[in-house]
């Protein structure tokens, strides 16, 4: 073990670990991830893992005990989000490990490094279909950055050490190790590898000279040019180089919706998102632009619509992303670099020179002044949009929000003008319905003295609202804010637009009264159904030294505009009623 | 859309092949052959793999598949002059007393009769796939009762220089 290690260990109250001492694997396991500085751990027990909870028991780590799996997941996937450092949970064999799926698929989608560490059942029993038993490393290979099926009590601390390397390099995302029962019951004098040696794998990326000159070159000599800049310049934390990069160049920058945040939207050069719900100006930038600049984002469908062909149609594409595979995945690219955004836009900056886009920045101003994201004020109704605007003016930007899937999550992307890096958490790739809560647990955990904010649909919170039992049992002092339509409005919106107002199965008018669900928590409820309502309740939350609930009743008819249909292209996009 | 032939340098892990063929499923891609085997170096295993797609769409499953982390690397074969190889065995509906006429039509091939019943023997043959599949027609013309084939082995010629082979 390092210096440092050991230093920092003293350091926290981490008891020194002895080396060469006969350990069970389960003790095995709990000092490995000691030794990865594992301070968090997200689970629930089961026979399985009864061997691992017995090591749990007394230990120095922090498990929060949700009470479901996903749960667990997904807030550590929020821990993740909000900190950069990887989400580790645990669940037992079959149902518990399957109870994982979901969240292993969104945190895969949205690249978060997360270890997540499943029991089975003996390998006696392996394959006999025995009680609880799932083939989980086989079912998750899909939605896996990597899997370990742990044979043997000695290769446990290497399969440790690689899951935590491959989940928190590269492009990161999600490594499972199943473990199963006779393996954490064995012993063997406990080691831990120094170093990690994957053969063929590419830990980082540094592009070389000629490649950064490449770059540079086709940027400069564009003078309508935007920054598309993704969720990689978060994971990257390239924020600054992006900043340093976009003002010396004097280009605009586009954010996707996991880009938010990686760019302040507040800044002159900020376009914010672009996309089927992005604003015109966005949109309008991407159809005009004569150079595309990708910088780790990945050209999903919600922002080309698909339409790779007529995407961007003037520009040529320039693409700088971790991940060969997304180079030219997509849509055609002029220019490539299969690069650490950080490290790719470092060496660019010194060589970089500020491009002719004075006419497109101030052409982009006027048509930001013109179309901003906009919606009907109603007298005493409380329209979503506003809520959002509440909560945003009410924190100055400086939240932590997350979201769940939906309208909401539409508005919070548009009306939450994100300021920093890892503020804005939200299951952009699977669009994950009740990920929202738990993620803002795991992100409250990870920042105690932030405000974090869970924007959540009556829809969504449903699925994962039994959550509200560890904000109160560890006092985590989220603040839930339900956009309270009483239905399922995405759904409802598409069923209108494009299916002649026949609403079908999305009426959620009988919802439990999310106050009194709080409170059964022991958690503060709290209820707004006007503008004036919910700006008092509001406050009354924001004080509150503890969780919160508060249930916004909202229009119900409020659609997400601007809108660009599915199928159709940027320029057909419908900016809504005024 | 183009037949390629891949080739894939992996651990000798449990479930790579799961996780290679899992990955051609999750892309849409379609498997026309595989075949796994040792290599020169001991834990590692080869896959060559034959598959159909434009090359973009044969770049992108080349990336992808190097992404698994039990993949060594991936060459596609079919950009250079490379040697395949597939052997195949073909039941065949004749009697002892066509052997002299059957071993005719196989002999042109370097195929070889390796088992005579009452009334099918199994003809042996090793070739590209276009040779097997030229015997085959032949032969249909007896009836083929059963067919199996082992799908291509592949190597890349040694007149190439390892650098030009496009590999990913």
């Amino acid at each position: 073990m390092s210096v440092e290690m050991a230093e920092l260990q003293k350091k926290n109250g981490i008891p020194p670990i002895q080396f060469g001492e006969e350990v069970t694997g389960a003790e095995t396991l709990l000092r490995c991830l000691i030794l990865e500085q594992v301070e968090y751990i997200f689970g629930y027990p089961g026979g399985a893992v009864l061997p691992i909870y017995d090591s749990l028991y007394g230990s120095y780590f922090k498990h929060i005990l949700t009470r479901h799996e996903q749960g667990a997941i997904h807030a550590a996937d929020g821990y993740a989000r909000a900190t950069g450092k990887p989400g580790v949970c645990i669940a037992t064999s079959g149902p518990g490990a399957t109870n994982l799926v979901t969240g292993i698929a969104t945190a895969q989608m949205d690249s978060v490094p997360l270890v997540c560490i499943t029991g089975n059942v003996a390998q006696s029993l392996i394959g006999t279909d025995a009680f609880q038993e799932a083939n989980i490393t086989g079912i998750t290979i899909p939605i896996t950055k990597h899997s370990y099926f742990v044979r043997d009590i000695r290769d446990l601390p290497r399969m440790v050490k690689e899951a935590f390397h491959i989940a928190t390099t590269g492009r990161p995302g999600p490594v499972l190790i199943d473990i199963p029962k006779d393996v954490a019951n064995a012993k063997a004098p406990f080691t831990y590898p120094d170093q990690v040696e994957i053969r063929g794998y590419r830990a980082s990326l540094v592009p070389s000279d000629e490649e950064v000159q490449e770059f540079v070159e086709a940027v400069s000599e564009a003078k309508r040019p935007v920054i598309l800049a993704g969720g990689g310049i978060i994971a990257a934390q390239a924020e600054k180089e992006l900043r340093d990069f976009a003002e010396k160049t004097r280009i605009p920058v586009i954010n996707t919706f996991m880009g938010l945040g990686g760019f302040p939207g507040t800044h002159e050069l900020s376009l914010a998102m672009p996309g089927m719900h992005g604003n015109y100006t966005a949109n309008q930038a991407l159809l005009n632009a004569d150079c595309v600049i990708g910088l780790g984002a990945r050209f999903d469908d919600r922002i080309t619509m698909g339409r790779t062909k007529e995407f961007a149609p003037k520009a040529r594409i320039v693409h700088v992303d971790i991940d060969p595979a997304e180079l030219g995945k997509n849509v055609e690219t002029a220019v490539t670099v299969a690069g650490d955004v950080k490290s790719t836009l470092a060496k660019a900056i010194p060589l970089a020179k500020a491009c002719d886009s004075e006419a497109w920045i101030s052409q982009l101003k006027e048509w930001r002044e013109q179309y901003p994201y906009k919606y009907k004020k109603d007298g005493d109704v409380l329209k979503p949009q506003a809520v959002i605007e509440l909560l945003y003016n009410s924190t100055d930007g400086e939240a932590i929000v997350t979201t769940d899937v939906g309208q909401h999550q539409m508005w919070t992307a548009q009306y939450y003008k994100f300021k920093h890096p890892r503020s804005f958490i939200s299951s952009g790739g699977l669009g994950t319905m009740g990920f929202g809560f738990p993620a803002a647990i795991g992100a409250q955990i990870a920042h105690p003295d932030r405000t974090v904010i869970s924007v959540v649909g009556d829809g969504g919170f449903q699925m994962t609202n039994q959550e509200l039992a560890i904000v109160s049992q560890y006092n985590i002092p989220v603040k839930v804010a339900i956009v309270n339509n009483q239905c399922l409005g995405m759904v409802r919106q598409w069923q209108e637009l494009f299916y002649d107002n026949r609403y079908s199965q999305i009426d959620l008018t009988c919802s439990p009264d999310f106050v009194k669900l709080a409170e059964a928590y022991g958690v503060k409820g709290l209820r707004a159904s006007t503008p004036e309502e919910a700006e008092a309740v509001w406050a009354e939350a924001l004080a509150h030294d503890g969780p919160v609930v508060v249930d916004f009743r909202v229009a119900q008819e409020e659609n997400v505009y601007p809108m660009v249909a599915s199928g159709n292209t940027l320029d057909q996009m419908e900016l809504g009623d005024d | 859309m183009q037949r390629h032939t891949i080739s894939v340098l992996v651990n000798d892990q449990p479930g790579v092949l799961t996780r290679v063929a899992t990955l051609f499923g999750q892309r849409g891609f379609n498997i026309d052959s595989i075949t796994v085997g040792g290599t020169e170096e001991q834990g590692l295993s080869r896959m060559i793999i034959t598959t159909g797609g434009d090359d973009r769409q044969i770049n992108q499953l080349m990336k992808q598949l190097h992404k698994l982390i039990d993949v060594i690397s991936v060459t596609n074969l079919s950009e250079n002059p490379f040697v395949s190889r597939e052997l195949a065995l073909i039941k065949v509906t004749a009697s002892p007393s066509q052997l002299a006429e059957l071993n005719g039509i196989v002999e042109p091939f370097r195929a070889a009769i390796v088992d005579v019943g009452p009334s099918s023997l199994i003809v042996q043959v090793t070739g590209d796939t276009e040779k097997i599949d030229a015997l085959l027609v032949l032969l249909q013309s007896y009836g083929v009762i059963e067919l199996t084939r082992t799908g291509s082995v592949a190597m890349a010629r040694s007149i190439v220089p390892a650098t030009a082979a496009a590999t990913v």
